[in-house]
């Protein structure tokens, strides 16, 4: 424990060190040191501009990934429980993932306009598809000797969803997590540089405009931070939820 | 254990055998075009250890899991304590050849599980638990996980499992193939004493000559193509000999031999 956290702060200080060589060279004018970043991030976190940002940010994001979450993972059960659900509705979300989003964002503007119900659906569009192919396909995979076991055990169908196959999925489903929320993150900002600057977005066009490189990566620095730190307690929910699920498979 | 004839077929056996816990008439079972089972009979006398013997892809696993009510049967009926079955009831426990265990638990819950999906209440079903979990000698392990296990140790949770919810009837598939010789000998000394104490019926699937010999009040042939029971085979003189003298007794030493004759013709 003590070992993995210092091997964190190694690879992290190797990162920024590297970050603030490439900077001081420069390997571009626009590209600042590590520093100068960190510089304006303070400036921003302090004068408010952070905090004002974020507070619009977070909202299409926070609402994207929970709608995501809900329904992909109520979706992805329903699909992979049911043969007939997954021949009909598991071509929408392959499609759906493998769509460029970039073109339709467009579509989206013309019939939900530049409002907050545009970017939810960005973010959703982002991270649904993983979260739902990944739950289904966790529940499919459920190995048939456990719900043979359970059968003769005389589970109903309520308690073999609930204490076998959800639990026995429950490592995939999370992993598909992880890979929604931070497609989720992708998509918010998306969202903010193309439909319209508002929030983190906004400062990071908005600085980049007038050449401001430091406060334009401190930007993005910023939210590539808070998405490691929610993946972190991603990580701790399903530790809380399934606890022996983290010690292993049985194998041989 | 009435008897002392070997070899004796099947529609002597039943005259004079003890009552039945298990009756399987005529049953049958395709899977698509391949015949597993074709109108098979078999008494599984009650208190008793019986063995399905016989090479694989006789439906021996078929026939242990349409007893179980797992899958349903084409034609026949299955009669446990004298009453038709539909499907799984709790007059039948079901031992897996793959331990079916669950990983994220740890041994007690496993062990307790069937109490829980009955709804016993935790502190009663863990009482319950702990007590087989002693029985089968895992006492200390309660909270370990099954991969922290050996298999030997998984099969036992997984007996375990089965004793707790205290079933009349167990069904074993090659419980033993997936562990290794020396715990296999122990095995079958325990469950020699298990049949012994515990007054349950018992329905073991093998493909092992000495295992079914060893261990069997009964033991019923399966030929496969058509699958069939070809002979039931009651040894009875060395089963109260004491364990370690049953592999050199002579009986088993004949029968061992009688069974070889009669499957080699099966064995590509
Ligand atoms: N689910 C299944 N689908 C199709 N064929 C099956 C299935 N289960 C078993 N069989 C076939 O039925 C026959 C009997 O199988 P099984 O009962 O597993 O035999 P055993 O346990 O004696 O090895 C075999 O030929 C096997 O291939
Ligand atoms: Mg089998």
């Amino acid at each position: 424990m003590h070992r993995s956290l210092l091997l964190k702060l190694l690879s992290a200080a190797l990162v920024f060190g590297a970050w603030e060589i490439a900077g001081r060279i420069p390997i571009s004018y626009a590209f600042p040191t590590f520093l100068e970043s960190m510089t304006a991030l303070a400036r921003m976190t302090f004068d408010g501009t952070l905090l004002q940002a974020y507070a619009e940010t977070l909202k299409p994001l926070v609402l994207g990934v929970a709608i995501s979450a809900l329904i992909g993972i109520g979706f992805g059960l329903w699909i992979g429980l049911s043969a007939r659900s997954e021949w009909f509705f598991s071509p929408i979300f392959i499609v759906m993932q493998a769509a460029p989003l970039a073109a339709l964002i467009p579509l989206l503007v013309m019939a939900y306009g530049i409002g907050l119900t545009s970017k939810v659906f960005v973010v959703c569009i982002m991270a649904m598809p993983v979260i739902v192919l990944n739950t289904a396909s966790a529940v499919r995979n459920t190995p048939a000797s456990l719900k043979e076991m359970g059968q003769s055990f005389l589970a109903n169908n309520h308690q073999i969803l609930l204490k076998i196959v959800i639990p026995a999925a429950s490592p995939v489903i999370f992993s598909g997590l992880r890979l929604g929320v931070s497609a989720g993150f992708i998509g918010a900002i998306l969202a903010e540089l193309k439909i319209t600057p508002t929030g983190v977005g906004d400062i990071i066009s908005y600085s980049r405009s007038i050449a401001d490189y430091p406060s334009m990566y401190a930007a993005i620095f910023s939210i590539i931070l808070l998405a490691v730190v929610f993946l972190n307690l991603l990580e701790k929910l399903e530790d809380f939820l399934f606890e022996g699920n983290n010690r292993g498979y049985v194998s041989d | 254990m009435a008897m002392s004839q070997i070899d004796t077929p099947f529609a002597d056996a039943s005259m004079a055998a003890p009552e039945s816990a298990v009756s399987v008439r005529g049953v049958s079972k395709n899977y698509g075009a391949v015949e597993a089972l074709k109108n098979m009979s078999l008494e599984f006398p009650k208190g008793q250890l019986t063995s399905l013997l016989g090479p694989s892809g006789c439906g021996k696993t078929t026939l242990l899991k349409i007893i179980a009510g797992l899958i349903p049967a084409d034609s026949g009926t299955i009669e446990v304590g004298g009453k038709a079955i539909t499907g799984p009831g709790d007059d039948r426990a079901f031992v897996f050849q793959d331990f079916a265990l669950l990983p994220w638990a740890n041994v007690l819950r496993n062990v307790a599980f069937g109490l829980e999906l009955r709804g016993v209440a935790k502190s009663e079903r863990e009482a319950i638990a702990e007590t087989y979990i002693a029985n089968v000698g895992l006492a200390g392990f309660e909270k370990a996980f099954p991969h922290e296990l050996s298999g030997g140790m998984r099969q036992r949770v997984g007996l375990a499992r089965a004793l707790s919810v205290d079933s009349q009837v167990l069904l074993l598939d090659e419980p033993f193939s997936a562990v290794d010789e020396q715990t296999r000998r122990k095995f079958q000394e325990d469950l020699l004493s298990l049949v012994e104490n515990e007054n349950k019926t018992f329905i073991f699937v093998t493909h092992s000559i000495e295992e079914a010999v060893y261990v069997s009040d009964q033991i019923a042939i399966l030929l496969p193509r058509p699958s069939r029971v070809s002979e039931i085979i009651r040894p009875s003189s060395f089963r109260n000999k004491g364990v370690e003298n049953i592999r050199r007794d002579p009986e088993y030493l004949d029968i061992v031999d009688e069974i070889w004759a009669s499957l080699r013709n099966y064995v590509e």
